[in-house]
């Protein structure tokens, strides 16, 4: 059994994704039930399906010296870190602590494949054309090397790409760095940016919803893909008002590679480490931020572990139906909701589910409610059976 | 910071000609030579189907990982995990992109769930019935610095032995211009806390030094392994200097200006 953690300081976070630019537009549209998923017009190949895409990438060029980075998902990343003045922090961080002491840690589960497929969408002679033969931007690791160049962080620099649970297990490296005194902070960034790989590929497995997805809810029948950047700025014995990372747990399913285990297994361990380093038993826990994808098995599966692991008091619910599923940053844009819960008192309810499911417990919020939360966790699963449960709290004095 | 120092419990390795990593070993010493019916790794832990349809780095991953547990006397199924690879499987990426340039909707469901970086520690945990946490990563051709920092990190701050999986499998004709690698291999080792009688490594992450440190030279016969395949090229100056047994530094990239700089204690 894992012991407590210290909790790290977040000492900044911002997200964009389909609902806007920034922790103001999610907050606004959170509380007005504004969901930010349209009908596909991203496809060239029409497809039948709603996307939570992020209005005007297309007009959001990279600086020049960023120019051998240019992709959708890169331009997200820069993007979304210019939002909530996070880009000055984290300049400021790295001159506090020293740029070798500052790690960069991304997370993506596709990167910058969309450059990849444009490449062969229109090859030249068989070749990738000229414009596109920039190495940087066919590598998983292509939003690292970016941001890497792009801030001037030198501690360890490291793309996590573990499908939908990528960006909640950066938390987890982040934590383990500083406990080290491997570094005294670290940038967690976690961007995921439409695609055909993912479009086209969920729809291949039968698990994209025909129109808005509808999170536990008996009718649903699969996601909508969705694209976000999410950032948050990690530091040891930081402000006691700032909110923290208390605890994490992370685990296989160990089943299939693209079906969760059906007893949820993999599920509760991540769970049962979150808690356990987190030194709380479950009924401390005020809101979870479940991973509710709207698939119809990932839900009957998360809907039994929460209604069997929690209070009744305990509030939970699924995002999803606002920004859809934005893959590899669900994780971090999902903590960054839990960040929004704590600060404000307020339990996003469950988008777009009016029939729940009878597998959910009292538990399951459908609408928004007014609430003192002072520890959140946030759920992400992804393909390989990869879990990991993130666990928030406010800050001491906050 | 104190460097990180950690053990290496066991070892696994796969090569074009090089079934494991005690032949290697031997080849690196001068001892073996090249065994050319070793073409394919054999991942015998994979049920028989999986084997024949798995996309190669599972293959690869899955033959080196189980070689390094048995090597260590670890049970599969214990082991927290970290895999890296340079590239991801750039044959799927191939697949994947070319469906997607002619016909989209023809894309195969388990081509798609096998494209994800994550899909050689899917099909590990699933094989070794392994629950324990399980990463993938990739950081270029910084990889191999970044998961043996990460491994260590996991090692003495989970008090858990790790094992590390690394490998680079063949690119396509078309993605050869941006993502060379000419053939495969993998190498794996089980990471945990130091103790005696266990060769052992000293992990300092820093700026990267202007002066190569003195590693042991790389023998002529594994430099074209080096040149064709990217973790081949991060991994052998750190395998030449385990195979030979003496003391050593050595210093890897770790990121645009850093470097992992590492002490072997064989």
């Amino acid at each position: 059994m894992p012991a407590p953690i210290r909790p790290v300081s977040i000492t900044a976070h911002t997200a964009t994704s389909a609902l806007g630019r920034g922790l103001r537009a999610h907050l606004e549209a959170l509380r007005a039930r504004h969901s930010g998923l349209r009908a596909n017009d991203f496809t060239a190949v029409a497809l039948e399906c709603a996307i939570g895409r992020v209005d005007g990438l297309e007009q959001a060029a990279l600086p020049d010296e960023h120019a051998l980075f240019e992709c959708r998902n890169n331009r997200l990343a820069w993007l979304g870190i210019q939002q909530d003045d996070f880009l000055a922090q984290v300049r400021a961080a790295i001159a506090r602590h020293g740029a070798d002491r500052v790690a960069l840690l991304a997370a993506t589960s596709t990167s910058s494949i969309g450059a990849t497929e444009e490449a062969y969408a229109r090859l030249d002679g068989g070749r990738i054309a000229h414009d596109l033969r920039r190495p940087p931007v066919h590598t998983p690791h292509s939003l690292g090397i970016f941001l890497e160049q792009a801030l001037g962080t030198r501690g360890p620099c490291l793309t996590t790409a573990t499908a939908c649970s990528s960006s909640a297990k950066i938390f987890a490296k982040a934590e383990r760095m500083i406990r080290l005194g491997v570094v005294d902070a670290a940038v967690l960034v976690g961007v995921d940016s439409l695609c055909g790989s993912v479009l086209f590929g969920f729809n291949a497995l039968e698990l994209v919803a025909p129109q808005a997805c509808r999170p536990f809810d008996v009718r649903r029948c699969g996601i909508s893909i969705g694209e976000a950047a999410g950032f948050a700025l990690l530091e040891r014995d930081a402000s006691p008002s700032a909110p923290q990372l208390i605890g994490w747990g992370e685990s296989s399913d160990a089943h299939h590679m693209s079906t969760p285990h059906p007893q949820g297994l993999g599920a509760r361990l991540a769970l049962q480490g979150a808690l356990e380093r987190a030194g709380l038993a479950a009924d401390a826990v005020d809101y979870i931020n479940l991973h509710g994808t709207a698939t119809p098995k990932n839900d009957e599966v998360e809907a039994a572990v929460v209604a069997d692991s929690f209070a009744a008091r305990t509030r939970a619910s699924s995002s999803k139906g606002w920004t859809g599923h934005t893959l590899g940053a669900a994780g971090i844009l999902e903590a960054v909701i839990c960040l929004i819960a704590l600060q404000h008192g307020f339990v996003p309810g469950t988008l777009n589910c009016e029939q729940p499911d009878p597998l959910c417990g009292p538990q399951l919020a459908l609408g928004n409610e007014s609430a003192d939360v002072r520890v959140a966790l946030s759920n992400s699963f992804g393909f390989g059976g990869s879990n990991c449960t993130l666990a928030f709290a406010r800050g001491a004095r906050a | 910071m104190s460097a990180l120092e950690v053990a290496i419990e066991g070892m696994g390795l796969w090569a074009p000609g090089w079934r494991d990593w005690t032949t290697a070993r031997s080849g690196l010493l001068g001892e073996a030579e090249a065994d050319a019916g070793v073409t394919r790794p054999s991942a015998d832990l994979l049920p028989p189907a999986e084997r024949r349809r798995a996309p190669m780095p599972v293959l690869l991953a899955c033959d080196v990982a189980s070689q390094a547990c048995a090597h260590a006397g670890r049970a599969l199924d214990s082991l927290p995990s970290v895999f890296v690879s340079t590239h991801g499987d750039l044959q799927i990426t191939d697949y994947m992109c070319s469906t997607l340039a002619g016909a989209p909707r023809e894309l195969s469901p388990i081509r798609f769930h096998n494209s994800v970086h994550n899909a050689p520690a899917g099909y590990w945990t699933i094989a070794a019935q392994c629950h324990q946490a399980s990463t993938s990563i990739s950081s270029w051709h910084c990889s191999l610095a970044n998961a043996l920092l990460e491994a260590a990190v996991q090692v003495l701050g989970e008090k858990s032995p790790v094992l590390l999986a690394a490998y680079d499998a063949q690119s396509t004709e078309i993605l050869s211009a941006v993502s060379p690698s000419d053939c495969l291999f993998g190498v794996a080792m089980v990471i945990a806390a130091p103790r005696s009688g266990l060769p052992r490594l000293r992990l300092q992450p820093g700026m990267r030094a202007a002066a190569e440190p003195d590693a042991a030279p790389i023998p002529q016969s594994f430099q074209k392994l080096a040149r064709e395949n990217p973790m081949a090229a991060q991994a052998m100056p750190l395998l030449a200097a385990l195979a030979a047994g003496v003391p050593s530094r050595m210093q890897l990239p770790s990121g645009a200006a850093s470097g992992l700089q590492i002490e072997v204690l064989p």
